[in-house]
């Protein structure tokens, strides 16, 4: 697939999408296994494997790391079911090199010392060809330098704060600034808001993005004031207070990155005191289908969310992925932004080793910068040589049953940009 | 800006303290009863309002697909169940565990932590690890504007009531029924309670059920305020525990004036300070009151 | 001889060199670099537990806050090596080079006055130690005049860990917020990170818990260890004969801060990292877990308690990832009501009988029987029921 230069232009036929999918959802097992020997031989394992990887003649080993207990299992359950999902599709597939993927699953606990620790494991005992995991920007940086040291390659999957590009990690979500300068062009264009109530949780992702959104709003894009930034505890479920204090300042938009057990209260909270999606103009970067789970589509509804991917959104490759993961995890379970670009990172990796012919770490990386998607759920991405995708930004309507409703989506894949100037 | 407003926004804010205060109390109240009169550390308080918040999950997706109908009468029903859930496994637990450990009262704080462990892997098993959110009645959703500007939470409205209703219960159960008697008595002086002929362990095993049965209740009634998953509960344990302290254990009204306390001054340091900071000063306010008058607010009178 | 084995028997020092010969030899001959750093991180955490069997075996104060000063000697040793790690080449990129990243990317332009001192190793080590004991003092000297104790000060011990923790969260342009101190590099140059060093940072974390421990046991000893006990016990009586308890409380205290902190230090030495969550009240109430498991007399014991628990964690975490929170729960709720006296307390009422009937007929020199403890005080209020032989010996196991 990878002669096609221009896909934007010349979009997948419908016959193409199909095998696509067929590969991707239903794979065709009986060619598999002739496939799969032909394919080894092609690739002998002292070739594909110079750096002694956890790679056999028949399977190569990837490690998950993620939390499946704790405080962060709420959000990181959808991350470890993406992954294990695109990794069976790519088994049935026929696997990487002709190789099968075998995963071995360590549990962060949500605590980032266990992550450090985990990761180490991965890489020196079990020598993982890569590893996919992660979710809170803490977690990531309590594993970076167990990856630069050791030279593993990661595939991070969060939506970010930014302000980091390494070697070894590739970002398979939003950094900062593709997740809110469009929404915020787009609240100051169509929604005509002029003054901004920033509301976060504090830490490093809501304060860097409140950072961006401030100085696009008041000088960079001159979208108008902020009237408001406050910042409360992870795990804090009193707001009566901060609404109070939005009232007050009534703006014409509130930007909220609440996370976690918070956000819930948050939304309940904000609900009860009248302020409601059809009175006040709401634009979140922290509730995807995920939390709408715990948030309740009656305590959202009417409120907008800025994303790069929604369940909802209609194409081809998403249908087939929804149907997919809903028939491995179930007809109830849902996909939000961050489960999806899970799901990215093992057909990333598959796309870079298959590139580079080897498994080494040094050589997927090289790679890696260039690698183009044209079977994501979100549509088209493209690796950027800072590691992070190329990826539209999508502004998405809570509807009262817990579904979203996209609105609006950016016309151009825009380009990933960590360390942005003017906006430090 | 108008007066009206600035009115309005006082109304409000006041309400928001009001508020605060009764969520503190309600986490606050089941503890008082099982640290303050038994003296167990129960780390596991906040499991067992998980147990509430999950019983209101469950009748309402049980009512959701039964009887549609009955979606405006559930609540108060599951309310009622959330007290009966918790009170039996408390009842379970204090037979298995606490009893064990009466004479040792650091001791239940380890051995309550591994319960509260253990009890978080088993709502993950049996809910799964995301959150859910129980559909409430509509009458429960919203605000109730006396006026224009004026918005004051239902739920919030909610929760202050049965707060009252609980703490006058217990109040009332506390001072005027045997049970209290005997629960004060045992408190008092085990020994001449026994040779009175009350039986102090069967006081002992009700008093816990009934202070796990009170936390089932808070934790069924913030469903309608906070998240519900598997480590919702370990979100209200602190303050639980400080509320309790801060207030002077064994003493009910203590737990009162100092849930009330917290409440007033941390919604007002939120609203001239940022969340953050507000938290910090209320809990240095807290630490320094302690380390001046330790015993907290209301000293019971125990011979120690 | 037999004074040399009488003495080693008496002062329990058998233990701590069988525990010294375990650290040292055994496991860097069996375990490759990597095993060998984990275990480095559960020792450093074993700092904690002796100080806990300090404070709350002997002392009879338990503190949930120990999390404070572990996390305080940790950030301060960050402190350092960020500031190392951070030279002006390395952060060029940065919009204010040779500050800490997470500085830079809270738009602080200048390094913090306060942030200063730990330019310098020597002030460093020292910060580490001190900044912990002088927090521990004026936190308990202000309780213990009160007289504030017991289940008290172990709540407001919780309530100081929360404040420290939501400050350092809240605080993220100097203290790197929830994310904590990362990648840290090198130590005066010498990279911290090779395997090599891991090796030295391993042997050196030893030694250091192992002076910990003698240093303890020499405290137990003493008159101080003694009056301790009676302290504990009994504390109206030593008041009336005169001592003054609080004084007696704050030494402790103060003493089990400055052993976690090194503890502390030593954790991000060997982890690379320091963070909030190493601050607050789930790692406190744990660090109490591994001197309850170890057994809450026994200075050796809260070492062993801490390998076996931390080993524990790792092992069900990697072998029965649904189940590992079960079977942890299933080790606290056991040693509490099976074995309240930990690992140790298993040790004196099981192994030792068992040892003593099997030497019972060579009929040796042995004094496998502890003579009747002139301190005994078998009857820790906390207790009542467990064959703890108080007193010297059994204390030592």
């Amino acid at each position: 697939m990878a002669e096609k230069k221009d896909p934007i232009q010349t979009p997948l036929t419908d016959e193409q999408r199909r095998k696509v999918l067929m590969g991707m959802a239903a794979a065709p097992a009986l060619m598999v296994p002739g496939l799969a020997l032909a394919q080894a031989g092609q690739f002998p394992t002292a070739k594909v494997n110079t750096t002694k990887l956890a790679v056999t003649d028949t399977e190569v080993i990837v490690g998950q790391l993620h939390s499946a207990t704790g405080t962060m299992a709420i959000s990181e359950t959808g991350s470890i079911q993406a992954e294990q999902l695109a990794i069976d599709q790519i088994n049935a597939m026929g696997g990487i090199l002709g190789r099968k993927i075998k995963v071995i699953k360590e549990d962060g606990a949500s605590d980032w010392p266990t992550f450090a620790e985990k990761s180490k494991k991965l890489l020196v005992n079990d020598r993982v060809a890569c590893v996919f995991g992660c979710w809170t920007s803490a977690s990531r940086k309590a594993v970076l330098p167990v990856f630069e040291k050791e030279n593993g390659l990661l595939y991070y999957p969060t939506f970010y704060e930014g302000l980091e590009q390494s070697k070894n990690v590739i970002y398979t979500g939003q950094e900062a600034t593709q997740q809110i300068i469009w929404g915020l062009d787009w609240a100051s264009k169509e929604k005509k808001a002029k003054t901004y109530f920033l509301v976060g949780s504090d830490y490093i992702w809501p304060r860097t993005s409140m950072k961006i959104a401030r100085k696009h709003i008041e000088s960079v894009g001159k979208l108008g004031s902020v009237v408001g930034e406050e910042y409360y505890p992870l795990g804090n479920t009193n707001f009566n207070s901060l609404i109070n204090k939005i009232k007050v300042a009534k703006p014409d938009c509130i930007f909220a990155a609440v996370v976690g057990g918070s956000n819930v209260a948050f939304y309940k909270q904000l609900k009860a005191a009248g302020i409601t999606g059809v009175k006040q103009f709401l634009l979140t970067l922290s509730v995807t289908e995920d939390e709408m789970l715990g948030v309740g589509g009656e305590n959202f509804a009417g409120f907008y969310s800025s994303m790069k991917y929604f369940q909802s959104l209609d194409n081809a490759n998403n249908k087939g992925f929804v149907e997919a993961f809903k028939k491995a995890y179930g007809p109830k379970s849902v996909i939000g932004d961050v489960t999806q670009a899970g799901y990215l990172g093992p057909w990333l990796w598959k796309a870079a080793v298959e590139k580079a012919g080897s498994f080494d770490v040094d050589k997927v990386v090289a790679a890696s910068p260039g690698i183009e998607l044209k079977t994501a759920p979100e549509g088209y991405v493209k690796l950027h040589e800072n590691h992070h995708l190329w990826s539209k930004a999508r502004i998405a309507q809570g509807q009262p049953d817990g579904t979203f409703k996209v609105v609006a989506e950016s016309p151009e894949l825009i380009e990933p940009n960590p360390f942005p100037k003017g906006y430090q | 800006m108008s007066f009206d407003e600035i009115y309005n926004i006082a109304l409000m804010q006041g309400f928001a303290g009001l508020s605060l205060f009764s969520v503190l109390l309600l986490m606050g109240l089941g503890l008082a009863i099982i640290f303050g009169q038994m003296g167990v550390i129960n780390m596991a308080h906040g499991e067992f309002m998980t147990i509430g918040a999950y019983t209101i999950y469950l009748f309402s997706s049980l009512t959701e697909t039964h009887a549609p109908g009955l979606m405006q009468l559930y609540f108060p029903f599951a309310i009622l169940a959330a007290f009966a859930i918790a009170f039996i496994f408390g009842w379970l637990v204090e037979w298995a565990l606490i009893r064990h450990l009466y004479k040792r009262p650091l001791d239940t704080l380890l051995a309550t932590w591994g319960l509260s462990l253990g009890m978080q892997q088993v709502f993950r098993s049996t809910f799964g690890p995301k959150e859910v959110s129980p559909t409430l009645p509509d009458w429960l959703m919203g605000s109730w504007s006396p006026s224009e500007g004026l918005d004051i939470p239902i739920n919030g409205l909610f929760v202050l009531v049965l707060t009252l209703l609980v703490t006058g219960g217990v109040l009332l159960a506390l001072y005027k029924s045997r049970w209290g008697l005997r629960v004060r008595a045992t408190v008092a002086n085990r020994p001449m309670a026994n040779a009175t002929g009350i039986n102090t362990r069967r006081t002992d095993r009700l008093t816990y059920a009934i202070g796990c049965g009170i936390a089932g209740v808070a934790g069924a009634a913030f469903t309608t305020i906070g998240s519900t998953g598997p480590t919702s509960g370990s979100l209200y344990i602190v303050d639980a525990f400080l509320v309790v302290t801060f207030g002077g254990a064994g003493s009910l009204l203590g737990t009162v004036a100092s849930a009330f306390g917290i409440a007033q001054t941390q919604s007002i340091a939120e609203f001239f300070l940022t969340g953050s900071m507000a938290k910090v000063l209320t809990l240095l306010l807290i630490v320094t009151i302690l380390m001046i008058r330790p015993q907290g607010l209301v000293a019971s009178k125990i011979r120690r | 001889m037999d004074a040399f084995k009488n003495w080693v028997a008496r002062s329990g020092m058998g233990s701590v060199l069988i525990l010294a010969l375990v650290i040292m030899v055994v496991f860097p001959l069996t375990m490759d670099i990597f095993r060998l750093n984990l275990v480095g991180k559960y020792l450093s955490y074993a700092f904690v537990a002796v100080g806990l069997v300090m404070l709350w075996g002997y002392g009879g104060i338990l503190s949930l806050g120990q999390g404070v000063f572990f996390g305080l000697g940790g950030y301060m040793m960050a402190m350092f090596l960020k500031l190392e790690a951070s030279d002006p080449i390395t952060t060029k990129i940065q919009s204010t080079p040779g500050i800490p990243d997470f500085m830079d990317w809270n738009q602080l332009t200048a390094l913090p006055l306060w942030w200063e001192p730990f330019r310098h190793l020597p002030l460093a080590l020292i910060a580490v130690v001190a900044v912990p004991m002088i927090l521990a003092f004026i936190i308990s000297f202000a309780m213990f005049k009160r007289r504030v104790g017991g289940v008290y000060f172990a709540i407001i011990t919780q309530a100081v860990a929360l404040i420290l923790t939501v400050l350092i969260v809240g605080q993220q342009g100097y203290t790197g917020g929830v994310n904590g101190i990362t990648d840290l590099r090198t130590m005066l140059g010498w990279d911290i990170r090779d395997d090599s060093a891991k090796y030295i940072l391993y042997f050196a974390n030893c030694v250091l818990l192992l002076a910990v421990i003698l240093l303890c046991r020499w405290i137990q000893m003493s008159k101080l260890g003694t009056l301790l006990l009676a302290m504990r016990d009994k504390e109206d009586r030593v008041r009336f004969s005169g001592y003054d308890v609080a004084m007696f409380k704050v030494f402790v205290f103060v003493l089990a801060a400055g052993i976690s902190a090194v503890g502390g230090a030593m954790f991000t030495l060997q982890v690379g990292f320091m963070s909030p969550s190493l601050v607050g009240i789930v790692p406190s109430i744990e660090m109490v877990i591994l001197a309850a498991v170890g057994g809450r007399m026994s200075l050796v014991g809260a070492v062993y308690g801490a390998l076996l628990v931390n080993a524990g964690k790792t092992y069900f975490s990697e072998a029965a990832p649904d189940l590992w929170l079960f079977l942890m729960a299933a080790l606290f709720i056991g040693v509490v009501l099976v074995f309240p006296n930990g690992l140790a307390g298993l040790y004196e009422s099981h192994v030792k009988p068992w040892l003593a009937r099997r030497k019972a007929p060579k009929a040796s020199t042995q004094a496998v029987e502890p003579p009747a403890a002139p301190l005994s005080s078998p009857s820790h209020k906390s207790a009542p029921s467990a064959p703890l032989p108080g007193g010297v010996q059994g204390q030592s196991a």
